[in-house]
């Protein structure tokens, strides 16, 4: 195997429990050189593990002056130590980039050093990437926690979307598996780029050309299921920061146990809890998208998501009093809340109910999830119904009926009379 | 009545344009290959006029706008019999009545023109995403292409834009044609059995560039190392890669 080869195969493992992996958000055009934005982003694979692939995520190095115990690079650990030169980087990023393979580069790295040396570095490869090759392709670029203000700053003029992890959800669980770190060191330069953006807004608002920083925004990640909070104080930490410092996208990341020797966390070989990583993006979609609040779904005696059935259809069956909506009648903001609708089916059945009527045999085809759906609304011919929802039923029925891959695997209580 | 044409898109247009001429409103729109003879209709064989075409597009633009009056384009490039006499029937009711017909989400046609439109998004979009480039030894960038419709028109501009500084093909092996970008402008160009003969051959008998195969292997190798293993999930890997489009897929080589 060639080195470049090797190092590329360490400094993508290292750096594939990022998940972000959003090509999204930015507008960069090509200027006279080679490369844009696709405002929508593009994935240009997918891995046997079914994540997208959009951008090359490489570390520039797994060298790392930290000991984390949930990272694999950590200082303590026997695995084998990498790291590219500036002008590596920049060969994979453009030949990968000609051939249509990736959307850009997403350039993380260990500290080495400290880290102002390492955000420096960094910050080298996507200016060359920008000024030497022309090129306009997306960027993802860590922020490195501690960096000098005037290095970020710098780095916002070329990056088209910058992210510090807070990997923990609490203080308190980051503490337990990363002494030497904390979340004021996340908050500080998240907020400094987030205003840097805003000044930038603004000016050009009175200036005609102004720079764009940061176009694509910012975004983190939580790493779900390695310290103990609840779903809970994990969305409620989500909520805090998409509302403080304007983040385009938290993830969250279903813990892989990587490293032996720490009794805190999830051993070696246990399942890493991706049932539950996707109610959180669910709950997130809908805090983002369809007008829930947060109290709605999660509260103080509500704290953890139902892993059975997803977040909409939860807090359905915990509000029969406000079902069955008319499919006829209602407004687009009732209409979304009906589980197994969406929003682009919701506007839809706005846009068609304009011409008579709607009725199920319509419904049925509009792509909903119809059997899901069907116990929660009414259409033109749907049979009168007394009495309000039997929740236990819908749920088992839902369940039963359904074949949502996560299934529960207990076995069924009841034999149904039809 | 079926109206036959010669299965371009202006054709299809004048098919509209007939059918208002002679007020025949029960129309199925084919070329004569698709024909396959019907005792209880009549045909009509219908000439390809461009400036009927030219009258259709705008008087369609004028009623519906540049982008709805593009959906019709691209429903078109689906190469779908039904799909076609679907659209074919919104045209006429766009024309008669408005383009507020397209948001009759409860009609059967309405409904399947949207889902066709969809399909052929998502093609378009497919083809921005998998399409793999290979360098040759002259400094051309090429890629084969088997779309599921013909979606070479709908994605020329981006590649144009995107890959402004170096020449580029992007052949559809399926409908015989490509796209030449020569760093200044995109042609069709329509290869000579020859030509196409070396495109097609498994070893592909262009001459690459030299670094070519590297980076390929280097593809490879990033496209394993960054599947996380106890994440498997093979179900969902097809839904996203299906696997007819394998075959061009440099990192589903390896």
């Amino acid at each position: 195997m060639e080195r470049i080869e090797e190092k590329l195969k360490i400094l993508a493992d290292a750096a594939k429990y990022d998940v972000s992996c959003s090509s999204s958000g930015s507008k960069r055009k090509n200027t006279g050189g080679i490369g844009d934005a696709s405002s929508s982003g593009i994935c240009h694979t997918y891995t046997e593990d079914g994540r997208c692939v959009s951008l090359l995520k490489i570390l520039l190095t797994n060298h790392c002056i930290y000991d984390c115990a949930f990272c694999v690079s950590r200082k303590s650990n026997d695995v084998k130590r990498a790291a590219f030169t500036v002008d590596e980087v920049v060969e994979l990023t453009m030949n990968f980039y000609r051939r249509n393979y990736i959307e850009g580069l997403f350039l993380s790295s260990g500290i080495f050093k400290n880290a102002d040396f390492t955000m420096e570095r960094l910050l080298r490869i996507i200016k060359k990437l920008r000024m030497e090759e022309k090129y306009n392709g997306y960027i993802h670029l860590k922020t490195i926690p501690g960096a000098s203000e005037e290095l970020i700053k710098e780095a916002g003029l070329y990056a088209d979307r910058m992210s510090i992890n807070l990997e923990m959800p609490t203080e308190a669980g980051l503490k337990m598996v990363a002494p030497d770190k904390d979340h004021e060191s996340v908050k500080k330069p998240l907020a400094f780029v987030n205003e840097q953006m805003h000044s930038y807004k603004s000016d050009s608002k009175i200036i005609k050309h102004v720079p764009v920083f940061v176009p694509a925004g910012q975004s983190t990640q939580i790493v779900i299921g390695a310290t103990p909070e609840t779903d809970f104080e994990i969305m409620n930490v989500a909520k805090t920061f998409y509302k403080n410092y304007q983040l385009k996208r938290v993830y969250y990341s279903g813990y892989v146990p990587v490293n032996t020797n720490n009794n805190l966390l999830p051993q070696v070989g246990s399942a890493p809890p991706l049932i539950r990583e996707n109610r959180l993006y669910q709950t997130d979609w809908l805090l983002r998208f369809y007008g829930f609040e947060l109290d709605e779904i999660l509260n103080k005696e509500y704290t953890s998501l139902d892993l059975d059935i997803d977040p909409k259809l939860s807090w359905a069956l915990r509000n029969p009093h406000l079902f069955p909506v008319d499919i006829n009648r209602a407004d687009y903001k009732m209409i979304i809340r009906i589980p197994g609708i969406g929003r682009q089916s919701a506007m839809k059945i706005i846009q068609a109910r304009k011409f008579g009527r709607l009725h199920e045999y319509q419904l049925q085809k509009m792509g909903i999830a119809y059997n899901r759906a069907k116990h929660f609304m009414v259409c033109a011919d749907s049979p009168f119904v007394l009495g309000t929802l039997s929740v236990a039923a819908i749920r088992n029925n839902i369940l039963q009926n359904g074949n949502s891959k996560y299934k529960s695997k207990t076995p069924e209580a009841q034999l149904s009379f039809f | 009545m079926y109206y036959l044409f010669d299965g371009s898109y202006a054709g299809f247009l004048c098919c509209v344009f007939e059918s208002f001429e002679r007020k025949e409103w029960n129309v199925i729109p084919l070329t004569p290959q698709q024909f396959a003879g019907d005792f209880f209709r009549d045909k009509r064989e219908i000439y390809t006029d461009s400036a009927k075409a030219r009258r259709v597009q705008d008087g369609l633009q004028e009623k519906a706008g540049m982008e709805k009056a593009k959906d019709f384009f691209r429903a078109f490039l689906s190469e779908d019999e039904k799909a076609w006499s679907v659209s074919f029937k919104i045209i006429t009711a766009v024309f008669k009545t408005g383009v507020g017909v397209l948001e009759n989400f409860g009609d059967t046609d309405v409904l399947y023109f949207a889902q066709t439109l969809k399909k052929v998004s998502r093609e378009r979009h497919r083809m921005k995403a998998f399409i793999r480039f290979q360098k040759s030894n002259d400094g051309m960038y090429f890629a084969l292409i088997e779309p599921d419709f013909n979606v070479l028109p709908l994605i020329s501009d981006f590649f144009r834009k995107r890959y402004a500084d170096q020449p580029w093909l992007i052949y559809d092996v399926k409908r015989k044609y490509g796209l030449l970008y020569n760093k200044v402008a995109v042609s069709e160009v329509a290869l000579s059995p020859e030509q196409k003969q070396s495109l097609t051959a498994p070893a592909i008998a262009i001459a690459l560039d030299e670094e070519d195969e590297k980076f390929q292997r280097l593809w490879q190798q990033y496209f394993k190392s960054t599947n996380i293993e106890a994440r498997k999930n093979l179900k969902l890997h097809l839904q996203h890669v299906p696997k007819r489009y394998w075959k061009y897929l440099v990192e589903k080589q390896g």
